[in-house]
């Protein structure tokens, strides 16, 4: 029967003051950090190998499957232990092998953990589900990573990590630490897709003469399948397809859920909620890495880009983000000495 | 007539008391609950059996075995066939808990004071004072409310005359009420048949409650008081529990490293800095709280916390020290203890207990090996012990070897013919061995957990309820 007088007031807390039940330990902020960069990234790897697997299997390119292994800059430990990347080698490096770090049982395992970590804080739901999805890879073996068999064992493992993300999304308390969870998520989704731009731009375009050349389009179309980009391409620019134009969808577009443009907005949104919602004043150093990225996205077109080199401005997206990463958890999970310089006043 | 065989017909419970038919034949609505479980099918009951598996794995009411590269979840059986007593049976146990609690806390509050109960020679000095479980950092030292024991649990077992006997105290970190609370919300999933129209006492409230405990305990002047729990961690095979009452009491789960002594406080580290901390609820042994003062190795625990606790600016649930208390040595005085202090006859008795450690008590379960269980008085789990009637001529000849070169470390008890409880083997229900284990929650004043975790031995014939060696568990009702 409160609930009309209730209602003003309750908006007006907004922004939130830290207090005792709006507190996070440093610990929980990490842990949510790493769950969501884990399933992002299982995300996209299973998007990628799905799309060279296709790609592969089409005959439009015999280097698809090595790609994946530059994308993830994965070379050495790779050839160490396979001589050869082909259609049985990588699947099985990259969904099974749990001495592959960058693995998705690895990264799956990982990010059971943090959930594991987070039980208190997250709902049942949210932890069931990875428990359940973490069960059925851990049995996978290579009868499930075949030729024959990956595309559906990929879409499976899309699907899994969408289901997480919804029920993320439908179930977890929005305090601080969500915005821990989707600062995570935006700096792994946009590394990602700067490494599929990078890598796949320079597979497409053996020489750098051919940028704007006659080509094999379905490569591109492949490319923004991975991303699960094509149609959303096709509506805005319905009449062309060129290597610049699907480069700069994948990166500067801002309304494409995978652009790097957006990923870096979503990830500025939340170290601002941080900022300024709660007071934290630990987010500004972050804020002033990421306004650096920002900038250069937002001021140069496309053409600019790949007239000074793509892959070194793609390198430099990528350490930005790590320097964002850094400056996150220098501030938010530093080592004890550092922490303790900034204490709540006891009462 | 039913068309297939119910699930209690041919049920034989032997020479022992059943949980089930023998309140049955005294409490018109256990009575009933026996009716309706005649009527199951023995196969439905075993395809919601698998679900309620099922689910408990899927939901991570789970203890975790780790090796090198992997994490293996398992879970402790459940038996969907509840147990139930009646409202004036728990009306006595609950009697009963509550005055052992208050006995526990009065003795150890005098070891460390006065120690009249040594003087007055009513236990042995040597046993408390001798005994690895005693702080001499806790001679004098005064406790909120004298509180020692803030979570006790007390097991329980029934014998074939329907009378409960106490088997032992757990004064340190009884563990298990995650199960309690978790068995209930399975029921109502899976059996709400079974339930539908019987007031069965709720167990929902027992985080609030642990949490008004750990706040009424908390420093005098702090208005709205942080509590914790602090847990070891992950590897931790209680970690669900651990994460389980936090979330019941609303509290953040740290760990040591989120912990730091500042200034005379303590702090827990938060995306803010650092942040008060006003009352720890541990999940971590004496040994490993605080390496300034115990164990220098543990990384588990907080440097200096002990310090700050002993200026009263933290409180930490349970106290240190109440080892001594329950002991199994200690536990043989427990009916005098309750005497000495309270003045009064105990509500619950105790099994008769031999102590190997005085030469009467040696001699006696020499001469009666073959009849008694004897147990190391140091663990826990059901490790060490040996049943005396199951054991084999050689087991036992190598046991009294044992217990001779050793003999304080030993008590020895009649071997108690443990109650039964109808619980599903295969497609049928059999009698197996079960006890009990009430939770009470004190903070000023003493509050008992309606029902309590029943452990199931499955194994047939077995009486070692322990879930690392076979045991299960039970939903527990306390009827209205």
């Amino acid at each position: 029967m409160n609930d009309e007088r209730e209602r003003p007031s309750a908006r007006g807390d907004w922004p939130m003051q830290p207090r005792g039940g709006a507190l996070l330990l440093s610990r929980y902020a990490q842990s949510l950090f790493w769950l969501a960069r884990y399933m992002e990234r299982v995300e996209n790897l299973a998007r990628v190998l799905d799309v060279t697997d296709t790609f592969v299997r089409h005959g439009a390119d015999q280097s698809g499957w090595e790609s994946v292994v530059r994308i993830n800059a994965d070379d050495a430990n790779f050839f160490e232990r396979h001589r050869e990347a082909n259609a049985e080698t990588v699947p099985q490096f990259y969904l099974l092998d749990r001495e592959n770090p960058n693995s998705i049982a690895s990264s799956l395992f990982a990010a059971r953990e943090n959930a594991r970590t987070l039980r208190p804080l997250i709902s049942t739901e949210m932890w069931a589900q990875i428990n359940v999805f973490y069960n059925k890879v851990r049995v996978l073996t290579e009868v499930d990573t075949q030729p024959s068999r990956l595309s559906g064992l990929c879409n499976f493992l899309r699907e899994s990590c969408q289901a997480h993300a919804g029920i993320t999304d439908g179930t977890f308390f929005r305090d601080q630490g969500w915005a821990f969870y989707r600062i995570g998520k935006f700096i792994e989704r946009g590394d990602q897709t700067s490494r599929l731009v990078d890598i796949k731009y320079h597979t497409l375009l053996p020489n750098v003469a051919d940028v704007g050349g006659p080509m094999d389009i379905s490569q591109w179309h492949a490319l923004l399948r991975a991303a699960s980009g094509y149609h959303a391409f096709r509506r805005v620019y319905s009449s062309e397809m060129t290597p610049a134009l699907v480069a700069g969808f994948l990166m500067l577009n801002h309304s494409f859920p995978r652009s790097i443009v957006l990923c870096v907005r979503q990830v500025e949104t939340y170290l601002q909620q941080l900022s300024s919602g709660y007071g934290l004043r630990g987010a500004h150093k972050a804020l002033e890495k990421l306004d650096e990225l920002r900038a250069a996205l937002a001021d140069q077109p496309i053409e600019l880009i790949l007239h000074r080199g793509l892959h070194e401005f793609l390198d430099w997206v990528q350490m930005q983000f790590m320097a964002v990463h850094e400056a996150v958890a220098g501030a938010f999970w530093a080592p004890p000495r550092e922490a303790a310089q900034s204490q709540i006043q006891s009462q | 007539m039913l068309a297939h065989p119910g699930l209690l017909d041919g049920y034989d419970k032997g020479p022992f008391f059943c949980e089930l038919m023998d309140c049955a034949a005294h409490d018109p609505a256990v009575a009933l609950i026996a009716q309706r479980l005649a009527k199951i099918e023995p196969a439905e009951l075993a395809r919601r059996s698998a679900i309620a598996e099922a689910e408990l794995y899927n939901q991570g009411i789970t203890f975790t075995v780790y090796s090198d590269k992997d994490a293996i979840d398992r879970i402790l059986p459940f038996d969907l066939i509840p147990r139930v007593l009646a409202a004036r049976e728990w009306a006595v146990l609950e009697r009963g808990v509550k005055q052992r609690v208050a006995a526990l806390n009065a003795f150890i509050g005098d070891v460390y004071h006065g120690q009249k109960i040594l003087k007055d020679g009513v236990v042995p000095a040597a046993l408390v004072l001798g005994n690895s479980n005693y702080r001499p950092e806790m001679v004098g030292l005064d406790v909120p409310h004298g509180t020692y024991v803030h979570v006790c649990g007390v097991d329980l077992v029934r014998d074939e005359t329907g009378g409960f006997l106490v088997l032992e105290d757990n004064a340190r970190t009884p563990s298990g009420v995650s199960y309690v609370l978790e068995n209930r919300n399975m029921m109502r999933r899976i059996f709400p048949d079974l339930m539908d129209g019987i007031r069965v006492r709720p167990v929902g409230s027992y985080g609030v409650r642990l949490q008004r405990a750990l706040a009424e305990i908390a420093p005098a002047n702090v208005a709205d008081p942080q509590v914790v729990l602090l847990s070891p961690g992950i590897y931790n095979s209680a970690y669900f529990e651990h994460i389980f009452l936090a979330r019941e009491m609303g509290v953040p789960l740290v760990e040591g490293r989120d912990l730091v002594v500042e200034d005379g406080r303590v702090w827990m580290r938060t995306t803010a800095g650092l942040a008060p901390v006003h009352s720890i609820y541990r999940r971590l042994n004496d040994d490993f709280l605080d390496p300034d003062v115990f164990r220098p190795d543990s990384t588990l625990g907080v440097r200096g916390l002990l310090d700050v606790w002993r200026r009263g600016r933290v409180a930490i649930a349970n106290a240190v020290g109440t080892g001594i208390a329950d002991d199994k040595a200690i536990y043989a005085y427990m009916p005098r203890i309750i005497r000495y202090y309270l003045n009064e006859e105990p509500v619950l008795q105790n099994v008769l207990t031999h102590i190997c450690g005085e030469t009467e008590g040696l001699k006696y379960t020499l001469d009666n090996l073959e009849k008694l269980v004897v147990k190391p008085v140091g663990e826990s789990g059901g490790y060490g012990l040996i049943i005396g009637p199951h054991a084999s001529r050689s087991e036992l000849a190598e046991f009294r070897t044992q217990l001779l070169a050793d003999p304080a470390n030993y008590i020895s008890q009649p071997m108690i013919s443990l109650s039964v409880s109808p619980t599903l083997a295969g497609h049928r229900l059999a009698p197996r061995h079960v006890d009990l284990r009430h939770f009470a929650i004190t903070g000023r004043d003493t509050w008992v957990l309606p029902g309590g975790l029943t452990r199931v031995a499955l194994r047939e014939g077995s009486l070692v309820v322990n879930s690392s060696q076979g045991g299960g568990s039970k939903d527990t009702w306390v009827l209205e």
